[in-house]
């Protein structure tokens, strides 16, 4: 048996044994695991599995063991998140620590700052938010507000975040910070990780069109923050979070690949109904398989684009067309699936429709975000045409 | 999966890219569509068979190198982008394909070397209606005596005025639109019986209509077992529809190109015209789909080599993919060029000509929208 064949089966015995059954069913939205000092847990199963997926790394399959990490090999990934799949097994931990701040301080941070964050993030003990936008710099990030000064051996920050997805529920909070008022926009900005806990940060809920609330108001007021925190230089804050956005697209740009697991055509023969073996109605039909087809183009790109990362041809602002796309795509997928859906699509609690479809009714209103969150699909139009394409400003 | 190039890929890529860029380009095709005759270079040809290309997907037996459908996907592709009207792809592709499916081994004998060497060149005549149809067979093959009788319409057979060969697919038994019944012949141009229209179409390229009046062909002319052509065709379809993506992608990605240099050279209000945000979000967008028909495209060629369970699925998804993205790049490449995209001493028209013929042949993006939803089950 070669080595990978090896692992497999190790793997496989592995999962075997330690994912409890509770865990290879779906999964529902409000029992996804974040972890976090504050993690409420609705099943027992679920901690126990982020517990055991961690004393393996495997909450972070491709980061180095150093620092809590599975030390995989992309092909070793390959076969875990295969084996993962394979029985249904739910994501043992998932978190903004993990898609965004790790994968930045591996790059950027210095030793203290992976020792002291990552473990943490891959045991699922710390739960992140991102402080990016504030209300006068969305899509105009760079001319973010928030100030940090120096004042002896911390920095002194004031300003607000707004959209901080999940702040009331995070325990530490990654924030572009304006260090240098003087410099010119990209050039004030630093990274600084903050913890909530410290006096001075408070959050504030917004509900969603969706009806759930899961982001932020942030407010930092005078909030004292060792400079040791600082990530990636001082007045460099910028380059760290162009990478940590590259690594966001990707996770936001990824939905268009997967969202929910029933295909769509099964929804659509439920509520249309098929005659000699095709849905009822051709002009849905046809729309639903030029839908499959762009995803399963999309998939391709995809595929490509991993192998491209291997030889390190692909241009860093590709990141933009997946974001681009596949979250068009993936309001395209609701949209599809609400007009198969009739009015069975249209309501917004109690009797008269089933959790499933009360659920996609949900996930058709909180799929209008994915065009906005991460920088808006003008955004990243702008991103693609100027950085790939090279047209002037 | 191959969705990067190996070393020996590159080269050959690189030899395409040479010759459609020094020898076969466009200056080239112009004259031959000026000149109203067959739209055909026999020196070009013969450069192309001598360059190994004839012989890509055909076995060493038989003097190709086996080199497989990526590797003669790059080279269509290369093509593609210059225009170059080549019989390439009916003799080198088609032909081969067919006669190395379908033909006994003194058939293929006797016709292989010839494609490879270029000495002779094949048109298939299958489709008998003005939109592409597998099923679709009326023409009739009648069991005689000494072999069959075939009668019957082909139209829009490409190079069909250039070949010295037809193979051609006949109803033998059953009725139109069924699946059995159908069978294919390899015959020669010259037979008695064979009469040819050739058309002028819009990407000035050779193509005809064939009449197939009592044509008797000996039983030596029947390519497989009477009757059961149609999952042969089913394959050399899908195939096709792959490879004819491949064409259009090189033509794409050349308009493309061409539209972006113009939006950073072109002024006007002073400034160059690609710094107008309505024209870089639908570059942006270009991009984006021509990203993607890339990937499309390779995946594709990469599961003919590899003989993959998915490849009518990829075929159906590469052609509905191409035909879409060279339609939205060749409409949006005349549009960005202002007046000038509108001129005949432009080259983008060609495209956009040469698009609306590719669009159609081996089908449409209706056609195969239709098709992957019935793979699909729904
Ligand atoms: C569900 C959700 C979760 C989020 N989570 C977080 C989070 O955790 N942390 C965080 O920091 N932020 C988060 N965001 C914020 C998100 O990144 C911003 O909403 C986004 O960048 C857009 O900024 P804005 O809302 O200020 O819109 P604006 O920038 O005001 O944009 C308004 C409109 O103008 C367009 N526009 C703006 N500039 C241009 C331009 N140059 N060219 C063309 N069009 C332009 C936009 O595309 C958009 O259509 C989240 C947002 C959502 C919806």
């Amino acid at each position: 048996m070669d080595e990978l064949a090896e692992f497999k089966a190790e793997v496989r015995e592995w999962l075997e044994v330690n994912c409890p059954p509770s865990m290879r069913t779906p999964m529902p939205e409000a029992e996804a695991c974040w972890g976090g000092r504050n993690a409420k847990y609705k099943k027992p199963d679920s901690k126990l599995w982020m517990d055991r997926m961690a004393s393996r790394g495997w909450t972070t399959p491709t980061w180095p063991k150093e620092y809590g990490g599975g030390g995989l090999t992309k092909k070793q990934n390959k076969i875990l998140q295969r084996e993962l799949g394979r029985i249904n097994a739910r994501p043992a931990l998932q978190s903004f620590g993990i898609w965004m701040l790790g994968p930045a301080l591996l790059q950027y941070g210095n030793e203290t700052q992976k020792q002291q964050h990552l473990p943490k993030i891959v045991r699922g003990e710390i739960r992140w938010c991102q402080g990016y936008s504030e209300p006068g710099a969305g899509s105009d990030l760079a001319g973010l507000q928030t100030k940090a000064t120096l004042t002896g051996d911390h920095y002194l920050v004031n300003g607000s975040k707004i959209w901080t997805s999940y702040a009331n529920y995070a325990d530490w909070i990654f924030c572009l910070v304006r260090t240098d008022p003087e410099a010119s926009k990209h050039d004030g900005i630093s990274f600084l990780l903050i913890d909530m806990d410290d006096p001075g940060v408070s959050t504030k809920p917004i509900q969603l069109i969706s009806g759930v609330s899961p982001f932020c108001e942030t407010f930092l007021e005078d909030v004292s923050v060792p400079k040791e925190n600082l990530v990636g230089g001082l007045n460099k804050g910028w380059t760290v979070a162009k990478t940590l956005l590259q690594h966001e697209r990707d996770m936001i740009g990824g939905i268009g690949g997967q969202g929910i697991k029933r295909k769509v055509e099964d929804y659509a023969k439920d509520y249309l109904g098929e005659v000699v073996g095709k849905l009822a109605d051709p002009v849905l039909r046809d729309k639903l398989a030029q839908y499959n087809m762009d995803a399963r183009a999309f998939k391709s790109q995809g595929s490509r684009f991993q192998a491209e990362l291997k030889t390190g041809s692909a241009p860093g602002a590709i990141s933009s067309a997946f974001k681009y796309y596949g979250s068009e795509l993936n309001k395209r997928k609701y949209e599809i699936l609400l007009e198969c859906m009739g009015s069975q699509a249209l309501g917004w609690e109690g009797e008269g429709f089933s959790n499933r479809e009360l659920s996609t009714t949900r996930e058709w209103l909180r799929s209008k975000a994915n065009s906005i969150e991460g920088g808006t699909s003008e955004v990243q139009l702008n991103i693609i045409a100027k950085r790939i394409l090279g047209l002037p400003d | 999966m191959a969705m990067i190039l190996n070393d020996e890929q590159n080269l050959l890529q690189q030899s395409a890219q040479d010759f459609s860029e020094k020898v076969a380009t466009i200056e080239n095709f112009r004259k031959l569509r000026d000149a109203k005759e067959r739209y055909h270079d026999q020196a070009l040809w013969k450069q192309v068979a001598e360059l190994g290309w004839t012989g890509i997907i055909v076995p060493e037996g038989w003097g190709g190198s086996e080199f497989g459908y990526l590797g003669l996907g790059l080279v269509l592709q290369q093509l593609g982008r210059h225009l170059t009207p080549s019989p390439l792809f009916s003799t080198g592709f088609l032909a081969a394909e067919i006669l190395m499916q379908a033909g006994s081994d003194a058939q293929k004998d006797q016709y292989l070397p010839k494609i490879v060497d270029g000495s002779s060149l094949f048109a298939f005549a299958h489709e008998e209606q003005i939109r592409h149809s597998i099923h679709q067979v009326t023409c009739r093959g009648e069991k005689v005596a000494a072999g069959y009788r075939l009668s019957g319409e082909k139209v829009f057979v490409v190079d069909g005025e250039l070949a010295d060969y037809f193979i051609i697919s006949a109803r033998t038994s059953g009725a139109n639109g069924a699946e059995a019944g159908i069978s294919l012949f390899v015959v020669d141009a010259s037979q008695a019986g064979i009469s040819k229209v050739q058309l002028t179409t819009v990407d000035s390229r050779n193509v005809a209509n064939v009449t197939l009046d009592n044509v008797e062909v000996s039983s030596d002319c029947l390519l497989a077992e009477v009757d059961h052509a149609f999952p042969i065709l089913q394959n050399v379809f899908d195939k096709a529809a792959i490879l004819m993506a491949a064409e259009m992608l090189g033509a794409a990605e050349d308009v493309f190109e061409r539209t972006i240099d113009y939006l950073k050279e072109r002024e006007q209000f002073g400034v160059t015209i690609g710094s107008f945000q309505a024209l870089k979000h639908r570059a942006a967008d270009m991009f984006v789909e021509l990203d993607i028909a890339k990937s499309v495209v390779r995946e594709a060629l990469s599961a003919l080599d590899e003989g993959s369970d998915e490849v009518p699925q990829l075929a159906s998804l590469a052609k509905t993919r191409l035909n879409d993205c060279l339609t939205l790049i060749t409409n949006e490449g005349v549009q960005m060029h202002g007046g000038m995209g509108m001129t005949d001493e432009f080259d983008i028209g060609l495209y956009m000509k040469r698009s609306r013929v590719a669009n159609q042949l081996f089908g449409d993006s209706n056609y195969h929208r239709d098709r992957f939803a019935s793979l699909g089950g729904y």
